[in-house]
């Protein structure tokens, strides 16, 4: 049988151990131990830590050591008999919940509510109150306790499924709700509620361990480690042993439950942030600019991220690219064709688990492989200009328009305030949002989606950009925002000379708007040519991507012609 | 015979003085066998058209009739006609369940027919679907991640199959997958029309693309119809001023972009 990959972890192989451990106590504990643990021997009492007693001896002579372990199946289970009632009864009760007519429904979760207000272990006081100090009314009372942490979890959970578009789906093709919770919303929430379910055990232990202390759990002559820390704390100063021994056996299986939790979690998905890659740090020497210097030189550019397995996978493969000053030029690919990759790379933008080599990557004589100096980053703030897909996430929604605008200038400028607003003002004119004086002063969500990509051109603006990178600008928007937005970039390359990068998959768009186009294919550039000779495409995928487009003059009788997949692909010699 | 009709159908989200009218009043008819293209930018409440038709959203005043019964009700009669309509959604990421299997998403889509099937049948009837969509059914058992983009879509639109709609939906199925994958789902719904004489009621922002798959198109425009007409009239003699603003927005390969104003 194969191990799976998430148990072959040190934290793993530590849970797993502690389990079987766990388990073996459990079962054979009262087995190999039961006699030991039970056994009077008046002359041995109240001793010390002794090789024949590990953890010493009790007022009546039994060895701890055995107790601890024979405590381990009462423990044990009450912690499991109490975790799943909390469990299967929040599943239920926050399944109700989505399930119930609205107005049931904010009943249901009010009370949730209420109850999650009340501290956990007052509420387990509570119960254990109503079912009576026994073992059996502690596991109930700590079980019911923890029903509301549940369901408050679920209900959010299954709120999150219950609205996603297969649920949706389901409803329209005429499943019930009941059949929908049962084949979609609950195989759906289980990886995090397992999660959760590990953690919370942990807990209960430690809180069944609590109300035992107290005297509110197990009872003479039944025991559990919470009983058996009680009756160790009195001679905790003679004989520390007593009260350590089972405090050892607490945190332990603390430990693997709390372990459990963490592999599961890393089973469902989540994974370490990857090693961060040191790049070198630029170098002092700072080359001269001149109006001739290519805006951006890269010549052979690779960029590789850490896969699944951890191991580096080259996601663009030798790219080369100039962009003289003013120019424009448009990469056109797929997704995964590397092209957001490769304006990143050019922007410095790539996170630092990403390996970039090249053989040159300059901006302006900066060396954008390495870290940049005081002296470059200032200059790049200024000189750089980005634009994203999704203005709504590269804005910041806590800061007002005007904010962002003055912040490039003020912090890389050092310019006055007065100046920078009557900068912002014209920006936001050149870009023809109306009303620019108000404007200054709203939050991001106050403007439609195409004034705030209007609105980061502007911000773009408030330094001297030489080099305005878009990657994919108009992709959320409709045809008449999205020309708005063109406009708004030809105006602020007409007021500046800056040199545009656009990055789109719409080969349509980027021929009528650059003068140049790069097409990129699987992280390779598979042609290069004039915006306006693009009838003279050469390789197969280019001329696909044109053709496979439909436009007003495509023949509606016609099938549309298909770009065969790059291992069908004949590439030309 | 399988039309779709729209009378007067008005939707409002929120209550009293900040109710927003997405959909307001209007009339629309999907001829029985043809494909009704529908297009307006965001927010202008196309998409609400269709998910008043499938029933996740209410109509506020209005009928919508498939074959002359009024799907917008709750009683049974309605509900069981309101599942001869079905939709294709816009991400088929999202649209199926990550822990099922694609072949267990498609024979979801066979409850709404009503009829009790075989463990036999309804895997027949899986792997004739997924023949149908060009998808090799000894892949039934994947799961939806093991798929493309353009894969994924096709596979929705096999489970919207299964119901054996009278009218299919395709609400903005193609603006979520690159250009290269649109053709081949274009092209499959292209045949499918033809093979299975659907009736549908395609939704989307890319006036060539409704263009190229419709016989008549409807313009929307803030909740209402601007205009409404044969495909070719519409589109190469718009009367409708927004209309000729659309279609001077929309990119033609290798002309330079017209960003002057009118």
């Amino acid at each position: 049988m194969k191990i799976p990959s998430f148990l072959r972890t040190p934290q793993g192989i530590a849970a797993s151990l502690g389990l079987v451990l766990v388990a073996f106590a459990t079962v054979f504990g009262p087995v190999f131990f039961g006699d030991l643990a039970t056994e009077r021997s008046i002359p041995d009492r109240q001793q010390g830590v002794s090789a024949d007693h590990l953890f010493g001896t009790d007022e009546l002579g039994r060895d701890l050591f055995a107790r601890v372990v024979v405590a381990t199946r009462v423990s044990v289970l009450l912690t499991l008999g109490a975790t799943g009632i909390s469990v299967i009864g929040g599943i239920v009760l926050g399944v109700i919940a989505v399930l119930l007519p609205r107005v049931l429904q904010r009943l249901v979760a009010g009370l949730i509510d209420i109850l999650l207000s009340f501290p956990w272990l007052l509420l387990a006081l509570f119960f254990s109150v109503i079912w009576g100090t026994t073992a059996v009314g502690a596991m109930l009372a700590v079980g019911f306790a923890g029903i509301p942490v549940f369901a408050r979890l679920t209900s959010t959970l299954s709120a999150s499924v219950a609205g996603s578009d297969y649920v949706r789906a389901a409803g329209m093709l005429g499943s019930r709700s009941l059949r929908t919770t049962f084949r979609h919303v609950i195989p759906n929430i289980l990886p995090p509620l397992l999660v959760n379910t590990a953690a919370h055990a942990s807990v209960t232990l430690l809180s069944f361990a609590a109300l035992s202390f107290l005297g509110l759990g197990v009872q003479a002559p039944e025991y559990d480690w919470g009983r058996l820390l009680n009756e160790g704390s009195k001679r905790i100063y003679v004989d520390p042993m007593a009260a350590i021994g089972p405090g050892i056996a607490i945190v332990l299986v603390g430990v693997v439950f709390a372990l459990l939790g963490e592999v599961f979690s890393e089973a469902s998905g989540r994974r370490l942030p990857p090693k961060a890659i040191r790049r070198r740090r630029s170098t002092d020497v700072v080359g001269e600019v001149t109006d001739a210097t290519p805006v951006l030189e890269m010549s052979n550019l690779r960029v590789a991220f850490p896969g699944n397995d951890g191991v580096m996978v080259e996601r663009v493969h030798g790219v080369s690219l100039t962009v003289s000053p003013g120019e424009t030029v448009g990469i056109v690919g797929e997704s995964g064709s590397g092209k957001s990759v490769t304006a990143s790379a050019v922007a410095g933008l790539l996170g630092p688990d990403a390996l970039v080599t090249s053989d040159g990557l300059w901006f302006r004589e900066i060396d954008m492989s390495a870290v940049p100096n005081a002296v470059e980053r200032r200059r790049l703030g200024l000189e750089q200009a980005m634009i994203f897909q999704d203005p709504l996430t590269s804005l910041n929604p806590s800061l007002t328009i005007g904010r962002q605008l003055r912040e490039a200038s003020e912090v890389h400028g050092k310019v006055s305030r007065a100046d920078t607003l009557r900068r912002a003002v014209d920006k936001l004119n050149l870009v023809r949002i109306p009303d620019a004086e108000r404007r200054l002063g709203q939050l991001p969500h106050e403007l439609s989606g195409g004034m705030r990509q209007r609105a980061m051109i502007a911000m773009g603006l408030m330094g001297n950009p030489r080099l305005i990178i878009a990657d994919e600008p108009t992709t959320a928007l409709d045809v008449t925002v999205q020309r708005q937005v063109m406009r708004a970039l030809r105006d602020a390359q007409n007021a500046t000379g800056a040199a545009i990068l656009f990055i789109s998959h719409d080969i349509a768009l980027v021929s009528g708007f650059c003068d140049r186009i790069v097409v990129m294919r699987g992280g390779q550039v598979v042609e290069e040519l004039a915006a306006d000779r693009l009838s003279e495409a050469k390789h197969p995928y280019t001329r696909g991507l044109i053709e496979c487009v439909p436009d007003m003059n495509t023949d509606r009788t016609a099938v549309l012609p298909v770009i065969a997949a790059p291992d069908e692909e004949k590439m030309p010699v | 015979m399988s039309e779709l009709r729209f009378e007067g159908v008005t939707v409002r989200f929120g209550q009293g003085r900040s109710a927003n009218v997405a959909v307001n009043a209007i009339d629309l008819t999907v001829r029985s066998g043809t494909t009704h293209g529908l297009v307006g930018e965001s927010g202008s409440g196309k998409s609400t058209v269709a998910r008043v038709a499938v029933g996740f959203e209410k109509a506020a005043a209005g009928r919508i009739l498939l074959d002359g019964v009024d799907i917008t009700g709750r009683d049974p009669a309605a509900r069981a006609a309101r599942r001869r309509v079905q939709m294709v959604f816009q991400d088929p990421l999202s649209a199926l369940d990550p822990r099922m299997s694609i072949g267990a998403s498609i024979a979801e889509g066979l409850l709404a027919t009503g009829r009790r099937h075989t463990a036999a049948q309804r895997e027949g009837r899986v792997k004739e679907l997924l023949e149908l969509v060009h998808i090799d059914p000894a892949r039934s058992g994947d799961s939806p991640t093991a798929f493309s983009g353009g894969q994924r879509q096709r596979i929705t639109i096999a489970r919207a199959l299964a119901a054996e709609p009278e009218v299919l939906i395709a609400d903005e199925i193609t603006s979520a997958l690159d250009v290269s994958v649109q053709g081949v789902v274009l092209n499959l719904l292209r045949e499918l029309q033809t093979r299975l004489n659907l009736t549908m009621l395609f939704i989307s922002h890319n006036l060539a693309v409704v263009r190229y798959v419709s016989d008549e198109v409807t313009v929307m425009r803030g909740g209402l119809v601007v205009e409404h007409g044969a495909t070719e009239m519409v589109l190469s003699n718009p009367t409708d001023p927004y209309t000729r603003e659309l279609l001077r927005a929309v990119p033609v390969m290798g002309r330079p972009l017209d960003l002057e104003e009118v």
